[in-house]
């Protein structure tokens, strides 16, 4: 019973992560990527640690597993928001800023 | 059946990315190829079964190397133009690369023709007992082949006054590297509140286990560099001075108390043992300082030398 | 059931894979370090799915470690945008020319 649910929970996990990297690849411009990236792949790993929670042999692991996943989420979210920022000119119009654009004239060596 | 096909797919995906980041015209794509190389062979090394180095190289490769590449990446491309990548297809570039190939032939051949290794496996499993931890790797580390963990510990020292020969005379004694700015009570801020307590714990905590499970100094103290690193970028604290005594301090403590063990180690019998009846908590007090050790010198060398911003 | 875990495992290696393509095309700095942040979290899930396989629970440090240091990548090459690597990543101005390079 326990392994249907770790099936079950894992495989979901899987087709969100790969619909995250579908939307990586897919979608038309920075910020909808990052947004496909950070909503389906943080799902995805939280499925797939709900999935693992039934087989885990002891608390100690348990809470291991469950500490893994609030970290990864807390990264996620956190990067999310600065790299989006960092981004952000693109949507004005503007090339986004990048270190080799000393002069912030808008024009890069950029590679 | 499916493990190998696992263990294939891996294999191609470290050989493609370690071809797009040596082969790879623009810098910082190479930069994060070489992360993305680092998380990869993480998992190969889980898959032979080296939990201890596997833990390392996350650590490393994927955390540290990558902050280090990205900083020297941002102030070389400010500062000089980037030279035109050369041709390849000239003579002398063939002609190496021919003798490297020749070279390497030469050697996939002597490997291919050794006998079988028995490995030191069983040796080291009969004298755990007298190892002081029970995970192997530690006892190999700490107390078999201490000697290499010594030296490796003076290297790293050895290192940082490399980097630290870099500063400038009149930036000298200053705060290493460049000062970090950020909003107070950003996200940026916000992160670098959160985060170091909980990696403090981790750090510490793979110290502790490491006697017993996969973990170990090396481990935990990059975990805490990383921690310190993050404390630093997000604005919370400054670098350290070079000069601070405290700083210092932290620094050759480990291979100090170390190597002063080391030389105790002659009055039970010879340079660097650890009598059994005293080799756990021997082995967990080097473990300790080196643990310090180790976090201060990676910090300081991902800071880089003192930059003298106080004086520009 | 671990072949069933070694197959999700292979199944993530190429969802990272699919991942890698955008490395090597984004147009954006930006969107390479995305890649790489996915590789990162794609990277904890086949650990775990590891750790599950061979029931060597141990492989669960490698995972916290990775989440862990996951944002560390990130957060330097945010900073490294603005301002030579100490920058503020959320600052809304614009930084102008003179104002990059100078020291706080």
């Amino acid at each position: 019973m326990s392994d249907l649910f770790t099936i079950v929970m894992t495989a979901a996990g899987l087709i969100f992560f790969a619909a995250g990297t579908l939307g990586l690849i897919r979608f038309p411009d920075t910020h909808s990527r990052l947004h496909a990236l950070t909503k389906a792949d943080n799902l995805g790993l939280g499925l797939i640690a709900l999935g693992l929670t039934v087989q885990m042999p002891g608390l100690a692991d348990l809470f291991k597993l469950v500490l893994i996943w609030a970290l990864a989420i807390l990264a996620a979210g956190a990067t999310a928001q600065l790299v989006a920022r960092v981004a952000a000119p693109a949507d004005l119009g503007e090339e986004p800023r990048s270190p080799t654009d000393a002069t912030g004239d808008g024009e890069t060596r950029r590679r | 059946m499916i493990a190998s096909l696992f263990d294939l797919t891996l294999c191609l995906l470290i050989l493609a990315v370690a071809g797009a980041a040596v082969f790879g015209r623009a810098a910082f794509m190479a930069v994060v190829f070489f992360i993305v190389y680092g998380i990869l062979i993480a998992i190969a090394w889980l898959r032979l079964g080296a939990i201890d180095v596997a833990l390392a190289e996350a650590a490393i490769g994927a955390g540290l190397t990558g902050v280090l590449l990205l900083a020297a990446l941002s102030r070389i491309m400010r500062n000089i133009d980037a030279p035109e990548p050369a041709p390849v297809l000239e003579g002398k570039t063939i002609a190496t690369g021919l003798a490297s190939l020749v070279v390497t032939a030469l050697v996939a051949h002597a490997f291919l023709t050794l006998p079988e290794p028995r490995g030191l496996q069983s040796r080291v499993t009969a004298n755990l007992a007298d190892a002081g931890a029970e995970n192997p790797v530690t006892a190999v580390l700490l107390n078999f082949r201490g000697w290499d963990t010594l030296l490796e510990s003076i290297v790293l020292l050895a290192a940082l006054l490399g980097v630290w020969t870099l500063a400038r005379d009149d930036a000298w004694s200053g705060r290493a590297g460049l000062r970090h700015v950020t909003r107070p009570g950003g996200v940026l801020a916000q992160f670098g509140r959160i985060l170091p307590p909980i990696g403090l714990l981790v750090g510490i905590y793979l110290v502790w286990a490491g006697s017993k499970q996969p973990g170990g100094a090396f481990q935990g103290g990059t975990v805490l560099a990383a921690v310190w690193i993050v404390t630093i970028m997000a604005g919370l604290m400054q670098a350290p001075r070079v000069a601070d005594r405290a700083l210092r301090a932290a620094l050759v403590i480990g291979p100090v108390i170390f190597l002063a063990l080391a030389v105790a180690g002659v009055f039970a019998g010879a340079f660097l043992v650890f009598p059994p009846a005293h080799a756990g908590w021997l082995i967990l007090a080097v473990e300790a300082v080196l643990t310090l050790s180790i976090a201060a010198t990676l910090a300081m060398l991902i800071f880089g030398p003192p930059e003298g911003e106080e004086k520009r | 059931m671990s072949s069933w875990y070694l197959l999700l495992a292979t199944g993530m290696l190429l969802t990272i894979g699919g991942a890698l393509w955008r490395v090597w095309r984004g147009p954006d700095q930006a969107d390479r370090m995305m890649a790489a942040q996915l590789v990162g979290s794609g990277g904890v899930a086949t650990i775990l799915l590891l750790a599950a396989a061979t029931q060597e629970w141990a492989m669960l440090d490698v995972a916290l470690v990775l989440a862990l240091l996951a944002a560390l990548a990130a957060i330097a090459f945010v900073k490294s945008v603005r301002g030579s690597g100490r920058g503020d990543p959320e600052d809304d101005a614009q930084p102008d020319a003179a104002q990059a390079d100078e020291a706080p």
